[in-house]
């Protein structure tokens, strides 16, 4: 770099003290080698597991390349998205209804029933150990299975069909806003609730009138903003039999239908596009713009 | 200066309050017809997805059996009695279901790292305030966007089709939806950053590389690894049901047994994986909590 003629007093103030500066923090400009050694060990040990992994997992040049190869020749076929007749275009429709169904359903009705499990769940509403330990442990386990596996468990419960993807995304977002729920309650402010008992009000209106009114919002906002993210997982459902639109996206890619692969990933996409645009303004008239988490 | 609080006259006071009455009402009706609306839409929900309340109920039983199914055992000494009976027999294909698990964790790792380093790239391009220009972080963004919003299980099955089956599409098809989700993160990281920094190193006649690397990773590398484990997580998740499309992992044999009514070996899978989530849950967890703990130290 060339020096410039003309120097910022700072800068050259700066520049006299080098040695001063190098004295007074050592850190900067000379890292010790102990911490060089570990970010290395680090790096190389990360590294090493990257391509350990690529070794056991089977990944291979000439099997990328080819690879890469169809999905070119994938992609040109798919071009231009059609569904072929119009009658094949009301099916895809209608599939794609029970998904946004689906997903309502799912996301919905979790919240009620996770509604009363997050206050059983939260700290400063039941401050017993044992109630908090268990509904915790168990609201994990439940969330610790997939959407995709209580699916297919709910299938061969109550069937094939669009209602075994209810049920599916309802276990599997019980658990995930009763955790979220009660994580929310937990911050709510609790001198609403001091004042509330300071006026001879029992748990309950405590519940009601000071803890329910802080948290309502943000678990709308929650719910909302699960509901645009349950629509893109409840997509993918109907692999299992589960309903909706992903059986006919999982068969169109089978069948090699590409054209039809890429009219429904189109779909989805307009789908989940909208959705996002509801929500999120829904959300912002539920607590405001400034208040976006 | 006078404390005294202006009192309006009757007849204003009359009319605010019936403005706010007005108000008030106005809001209750508000709520009213929003309940109303949510409820007509769950009315058609309800339809359009072939609710069965009925059947609900009347299978419900079946729910509860398949429980008590999965968790008793079908062979061995202690057959038909609970599966810790006989934990041996239960859990008679561990080492199997080990390798499988192992090779899900590598697929998890191999897709998340892929797809953070894209990310990592990516979020310097379309990062509002570091952009280098307006037209390639609009391209950026919607790109992101793309490969975010396709769910994993859709690339995989693509994948499963391009490259054969294996875990090799399991790996592709997580690494591009990382890499979708970890660029927005990075982005919204970066867009948070202290700009003085860079402001400075332009000024001293540095590359736009240069400004990324001296003063932009600095300050954001400990919240883009948070966010990277917070991902692995989730991948974890992602990959054991990534052998539902024949992308490899435990989800193939999970599927399988589901599939064929091998009872007890399903409970002893899903066993398995909630207990390698946990740890890897709670092991990350710790993990992050020390980053971001340096992070504020310093």
């Amino acid at each position: 770099m060339t020096m410039p003629t003309t120097d910022h007093p700072l800068r050259l103030a700066a520049r006299a003290d080098r040695d001063g500066l190098i004295q007074r923090h050592p850190e900067i400009f000379r890292p010790s080698p102990a911490r060089r050694i570990r970010t290395g060990l680090i790096l190389a040990l990360l590294a090493g597991l990257f391509a350990y992994g690529l070794v056991v997992l089977d990944f291979d040049a000439a099997k990328l390349v080819t690879g890469v190869g169809k999905l070119g020749q994938f992609l040109w076929f798919m071009l231009p998205p059609s569904t072929g007749t119009w009658a094949k275009f009301f099916v895809y429709l209608h599939a794609l209804a029970e998904t946004v169904a689906i997903a309502f359903l799912g996301t919905f009705t979790a919240a009620m029933l996770a509604l009363p499990v997050g206050f059983l769940a939260a700290k400063n509403v039941v401050p017993n150990v044992v109630v908090h330990f268990l509904s915790r442990r168990i609201v994990d386990t439940i969330r610790g299975v997939d959407e995709l596996i209580w699916a297919l468990i709910w299938v061969s419960v109550v069937g094939l069909g669009p209602f075994a993807g209810v049920l599916a995304l309802l276990c599997a977002n019980v658990g995930l806003f009763s955790k979220l729920f009660s994580e929310a309650i937990e911050a709510a402010d609790r001198k609403a609730s001091e004042g509330i008992s300071s006026t001879g009000g029992g748990k309950l209106h405590g519940i009601r009138f000071a803890i329910l009114p802080q948290v309502l919002p943000i678990f709308g906002s929650q719910v909302l903003y699960f509901f645009e993210s349950n629509t893109r997982s409840a997509t993918i459902i109907g692999i299992v039999g589960a309903g909706g639109i992903g059986l006919h996206l999982a068969e169109q890619i089978r069948v090699l239908e590409y054209q039809h692969v890429s009219a429904l990933i189109l779909m989805i996409l307009v789908t989940v596009a909208i959705i996002d645009q509801v929500s999120t303004r829904l959300r912002f008239a539920l607590i405001g713009e400034r208040g976006a988490p | 200066m006078s404390s005294a609080v202006p009192r309006l006259p009757d007849h204003q006071l009359a009319a605010l309050g019936s403005a706010y009455a007005e108000a008030v009402s106005a809001k209750r009706r508000q709520l009213v017809l929003g309940l109303a609306l949510f409820a007509l839409a769950y009315v058609v929900a309800g339809i359009v997805a072939e609710v069965r309340p009925t059947t609900f109920f009347t299978n419900l039983w079946r729910f509860t059996d398949y429980l008590g199914r999965i968790f008793t055992l079908e062979q061995g000494a202690a057959a038909g009695r609970f599966v810790l009976f006989d934990p041996v027999e239960w859990m008679w294909g561990f080492d199997k279901w080990m390798k499988l698990l192992w090779e899900t964790l590598l697929i998890a790792y191999v897709g998340t790292l892929t797809g953070a380093i894209g990310g990592l790239l990516f979020a310097f391009l379309s990062a509002r305030n570091l952009t280098p220009n307006s037209t390639i972080g609009f391209l950026a963004k919607r790109w992101l966007e793309f490969c975010r919003t396709v769910p994993e299980i859709v690339f995989a099955l693509i994948f499963v089709v391009a490259f054969g089956l294996g875990p090799v599409p399991g790996v592709l098809a997580i690494a591009i939806h990382t890499f979708g989700a970890l660029g927005k993160q990075f982005a919204e990281v970066a867009e948070n950053i202290d700009m003085k920094p860079v402001d400075g190193l332009t000024a001293t006649g540095a590359t736009w590389a240069e400004c990324m690397r001296f003063a932009v990773v600095p300050q954001v590398l400990s919240n883009f690894a948070s966010y990277a484990l917070l991902r692995f997580e989730v991948n974890v998740r992602g990959a054991a049901v990534m052998g539902f499309v024949g992308a490899g992992g435990i989800g193939q044999d999970l599927v399988e047994a589901i599939r064929k009514f091998y009872y007890s070996d399903v409970s002893a899978i899903l066993v398995l994986i909630i207990a390698t989530v946990m740890v890897i849950d709670l092991a990350t967890e710790r993990l992050r909590h020390h980053l971001i703990g340096m992070d504020n130290r310093s």
